[in-house]
């Protein structure tokens, strides 16, 4: 298992162990079972660090979560936090939820009904001698910008308001690790917005492995320093949001992060250069192509950032480099952004969004042909991958 | 008026309530959580006295209270004294008739706590323990209180069980609702309706405050 040598791709094993031996204060997970949810993923968190895993549903993110908090235990596996084991199947080690100091916000909160906004916060003070609960309690509903609202029962609260309340119960556990369960997802966007920055903001606060599940990739590439890509339980890739959408491990990872311009090409030696053979044009590749062998067919990848328009009137940067003449054959107006596709000879087709008024000026309609260059730089070959192939997980 | 087969009627239904509801606590949460082979079947047993006439069960408990059977024979050999005729007896066969009426709405009440306020509450820190104490019990606390009130009100109009296991002994077996079939077989009308409307003041009472109890929760009001 793995990836072979390509750009950004991390041989996930290696990764985790030589994280491990360096962690300390951080959260470690690696679960594996076939069934009945089958899963085998592994993750680090840094203590301060916001981890995303993200996926389509039924990827089993919620279940990784519950695994950290001990609400799930899977059949082989190992979570690590803060230098305590926590869960260990080969050595039938596993801490009960109240024993592992977790902080888990629920999708829907699981506020108690019965019990005030103050009296949720309070319960998980246990740890506090009782004198200093409720203070505790008030400090904590201050955090969250709720002084006043303290005698309020849930069902009076609104949406994000709970959401807060939930986030300071999790928060007053003094918890080794916060965990966030789509956190975001049951408040409408004005408020989404308003609490992702607030947990933008209260991050800055707190220093421990924060893990957040979202199927919004957006919202993982704002909040996130890390983003975990989870598929049918596997998890493919883990990188900084940059590395991710610049560099995918595999085409299946492009296609779970809504990647378009997935090609496919051949090695090939034009004039004594290493060259990218796709349909009629030979492209330069600026890294990784020296240690392909020669017809070697590959999958590769190109950001849509490094895909660059030249005007019509005058010569642009870069206008040397991989320079392609292609037809317009799609250009969908989304407000401020046009998403452009443009039909390559062979019939690939590149896909890009700019500005709509520079759509304009460039008068990009049905059928103009245009010329672009592919950056160098920006290209990311996926070798052992094949575009079509790897449709579906084939991973070993 | 009969003041002591008032005092048995309460008391039959005071311990019945008492004994039974914890019981019930334990089985409705079980049943409510646990998915085990059978669940159906344990089911069905506790809600028969449901639908059996209680003359029927009444005759089943008398046969296996008596001394020859397996239930009579071993709490004659605990006790040293007889089921049948007993308040003990009548207790016994309450609790058993009335195992529907305590079991099935606290199961209610359990089914209707989300999973996930446990899980929450775990994650919080607290022992499973202190999860029900603090958590569970007070939210599936109308169930309890309903299961009590309908114990309560049941087991003081019961008549064919109490009758066919305990019969009508002053002071002992006789209950409010047989002193009052008594009566009208003794042709004295007055006494029977005098009894009748006390019965159904205290099951009133009984039923007003209990509902009233469980009504006064200010976070389930929207």
């Amino acid at each position: 298992m793995g990836w072979p040598g390509a750009g950004g791709g991390h041989v996930a094993d290696s990764r985790i162990t030589g994280a491990v031996a360096e962690l300390g204060a951080g959260l470690c997970v690696a679960v594996k079972q076939a069934g009945p949810i089958p899963l085998a993923a592994e993750f680090v968190c840094q203590p301060g660090e916001l981890l995303a895993l993200v996926g389509p549903s039924g990827s089993g993110k919620t279940t990784l979560l519950r695994t950290i908090a001990g609400l799930y235990r899977p059949q082989n596996g190992h979570v690590e936090c803060a230098g305590d084991v926590w869960f260990d199947a080969k050595r039938k080690h596993s801490l009960p939820p109240q024993r592992r100091q977790v902080g888990m916000v629920f999708q829907d909160y699981a506020l108690f009904p019965h019990l005030t906004a103050l009296e949720n916060i309070q319960l998980p003070l246990g740890h506090l001698p009782q004198s200093q609960r409720l203070a505790q309690a008030e400090q904590w509903l201050a955090k969250v910008r709720l002084d006043g609202l303290g005698k309020r029962y849930p069902n009076a609260l609104s949406g994000g308001q709970r959401q807060r309340v939930a986030l300071a119960r999790a928060l007053a556990r003094d918890p080794k690790v916060l965990l966030l369960d789509e956190p975001f997802s049951a408040v409408d966007q004005v408020t989404r917005r308003r609490l992702q920055r607030e947990l933008a903001l209260l991050r800055q606060q707190i220093e421990i492995p924060i893990v957040l599940v979202t199927h919004d990739l957006e919202e993982a590439t704002a909040l996130a320093d890390q983003i975990c890509v989870l598929h049918n339980g596997v998890s493919l890739q883990q990188d900084s949001p940059e590395a991710l959408f610049s560099r995918p491990a595999s085409p299946l990872v492009a296609r779970l992060l809504d990647r378009h311009n997935l090609f496919e090409g051949t090695v090939v030696e034009v004039a004594g250069q290493r060259r990218l053979q796709w349909g009629e044009t030979y492209l330069e590749v600026a890294e990784g192509l020296a240690n392909l062998p020669l017809g070697e067919t590959v999958a590769w990848y190109l950001p849509p950032s490094d895909i660059v328009l030249h005007r019509r009137d005058r010569p642009s940067q870069g206008e040397r480099e991989n320079p392609l003449a292609a037809t317009v054959s799609e250009v969908v107006v989304l407000g401020g952004i046009t998403s452009v596709s443009l039909r390559v000879n062979h019939g690939d087709m590149l896909r890009f969004d700019i500005a709509t008024h520079a759509a304009r000026r460039n008068q990009l309609t049905r059928g103009a042909v245009v010329n672009v260059s592919l950056l160098a730089a920006g290209i990311h070959l996926m070798p052992g991958h094949r575009v079509r192939a790897d449709a579906h997980d084939k991973r070993k | 008026m009969d003041w002591s087969a008032l005092s048995v009627s309460l008391r039959l239904a005071a311990s019945t309530c008492l004994i039974l509801i914890p019981i019930a606590i334990w089985l409705g949460r079980a049943l409510a959580y646990a998915r085990f082979r059978g669940k159906g079947l344990c089911e069905a047993l506790i809600a028969l006295p449901l639908v059996l006439p209680p003359t029927v069960l009444g005759f089943y408990l008398l046969l296996s209270f008596g001394r020859d059977a397996p239930v009579g024979s071993l709490w004659a050999n605990l006790t040293g004294s007889g089921l049948n005729f007993t308040f003990t007896g009548i207790l016994l066969a309450s609790l058993i008739a009335n195992l529907p009426f305590a079991v099935q709405p606290i199961q209610r009440a359990f089914e209707h706590v989300p999973h996930n306020l446990r899980e929450a509450a775990w994650c919080s820190g607290l022992s499973p323990w202190q999860t029900l104490l603090r958590i569970e019990l007070p939210l599936v606390w109308p169930g309890i209180m309903s299961a009590a009130a309908l114990t309560f009100a049941h087991t003081l109009g019961e008549f064919g069980v109490i009758l066919m296991v305990g019969g009508a002994i002053d002071g002992e077996t006789r209950t409010l609702a047989i002193a009052i079939y008594d009566r009208v077989q003794a042709f004295d009308e007055q006494g029977a309706a005098q009894m009748s409307v006390l019965l159904l003041l205290v099951s009133f009472i009984t039923l007003g405050l209990v509902y009233g109890l469980a009504g006064r929760r200010r976070w389930a009001r929207g």
